[in-house]
């Protein structure tokens, strides 16, 4: 599938779908933001099982964080994160300048409160991948001007 | 320390992996939504039709492929063209009718049930009928009113998986008085 118009496509149509649908009959935005994050968890999970299968093993936290980036990245968004920034104590903000998911909004402020409702599958990608890595997180996301957003991991010590 | 990766020859491959996914986790949640299968297979259809009539925009501005003469040409493009560059494998198209207005679509694997087994008690649920709706949503934009549906499924224990699509009518385009 050489194409990400599918997917796309996909993704907004699951959206459509969870705010629709007469089963979320509770407009409650909350609901069904959990509902697409708990989705993406799945997926995330999934493929990093799938992605990791031959690489050797990870040194720290911040190598799998590097992995996140990097590869998984490339792989469900077509590019690389553009900024990493850490604070050595659990907390990672992972800046992406050009989010491919919010590629179909109009630029700058005036969807933004749109903007959550595009973000919240990312993050359970973001956190099912964390997950199948051993690490467990909270991912949440926030858009200032699109299409740049921020992703803002913080690690569970258990 | 940098890792070894083969992505390069891995991203098209993790790519549908990632569509493939995506809509499993879809169809779980219908199935947790709805009561009966068969409201899932119409949501299903429905989602896909939406899908249809955007992804055809796409795939005429990427294919550069013009107006087809004919059905069996729409049935070509359809297979090799379409579902190669979506799906990334190409059905064969058999069993014409001899009116030649209805054929079959054959997928000898299909991307969409990679990592699917159906449960019992979901033994009537057409799990790839986004398909449907996609093939229907995109021939609608194209002036073709089809009916497109699942005859065999691999998920249901059937060799292959075949859709069957039937030519309804050309849609005349109906534009308002005065307005050519």
């Amino acid at each position: 599938m050489a194409d990400e118009a599918p997917f796309q496509l996909l993704h907004s149509e699951l959206i459509h779908y969870i705010y629709q649908s007469e089963h979320g009959a509770d407009t409650d935005n909350a609901r069904n933001i959990t509902k697409l994050e708990a989705m993406g968890f799945r997926v995330g999970q999934g493929l990093m099982e799938r992605l990791t299968k031959d690489t050797a093993r990870f040194k720290d936290e911040l190598d799998v964080m590097k992995f996140i980036c990097k590869d998984f990245w490339t792989c469900v968004f077509k590019k690389q994160i553009d900024n990493l920034r850490t604070n050595h104590q659990g907390i990672y903000v992972l800046q992406d300048n050009k989010f491919r998911l919010l590629g179909s909004l109009s630029a700058g402020k005036q969807y933004l409160e749109h903007a959550p409702k595009f973000l919240a599958f990312s993050c359970g990608l973001v956190r099912g991948a964390l997950c199948s890595l051993g690490v467990r997180s909270i991912v949440t996301a926030e858009a200032a001007v699109m299409p740049a957003c921020k992703f803002q991991v913080m690690i569970q010590k258990s | 320390m940098s890792r070894q990766s083969n992505r390069a020859t891995d991203s098209k491959k993790m790519n549908s992996e990632l569509f493939t996914l995506t809509y499993g986790a879809l169809v779980t949640q219908l199935c947790k939504d709805y009561e009966n299968d068969e409201e899932v297979n119409k949501q299903l259809d429905k989602m896909g039709y939406n899908i249809g009539v955007r992804l055809i925009e796409d795939f005429l501005a990427r294919s550069t492929i013009g107006r087809c003469q004919d059905f069996r040409e729409t049935a070509d493009v359809i297979a090799k063209v379409a579902f190669k560059m979506y799906l990334g494998i190409t059905p064969s198209v058999t069993n014409w009718s001899p009116a030649g207005d209805e054929f079959s679509l054959i997928l000898e694997n299909n991307p969409l049930v990679d990592f699917v087994e159906l449960p019992d008690n979901h033994s009537t649920l057409i799990y790839s009928n986004l398909l449907c709706g996609v093939l229907r949503g995109a021939l609608e934009m194209v002036q073709m009113a089809v009916d497109v549906k699942f005859v065999q499924d691999t998920l249901r224990g059937d060799n292959v998986t075949e859709i069957r699509m039937k030519f309804i009518k050309r849609i005349e385009e109906n534009l308002p008085a005065g307005d050519e």
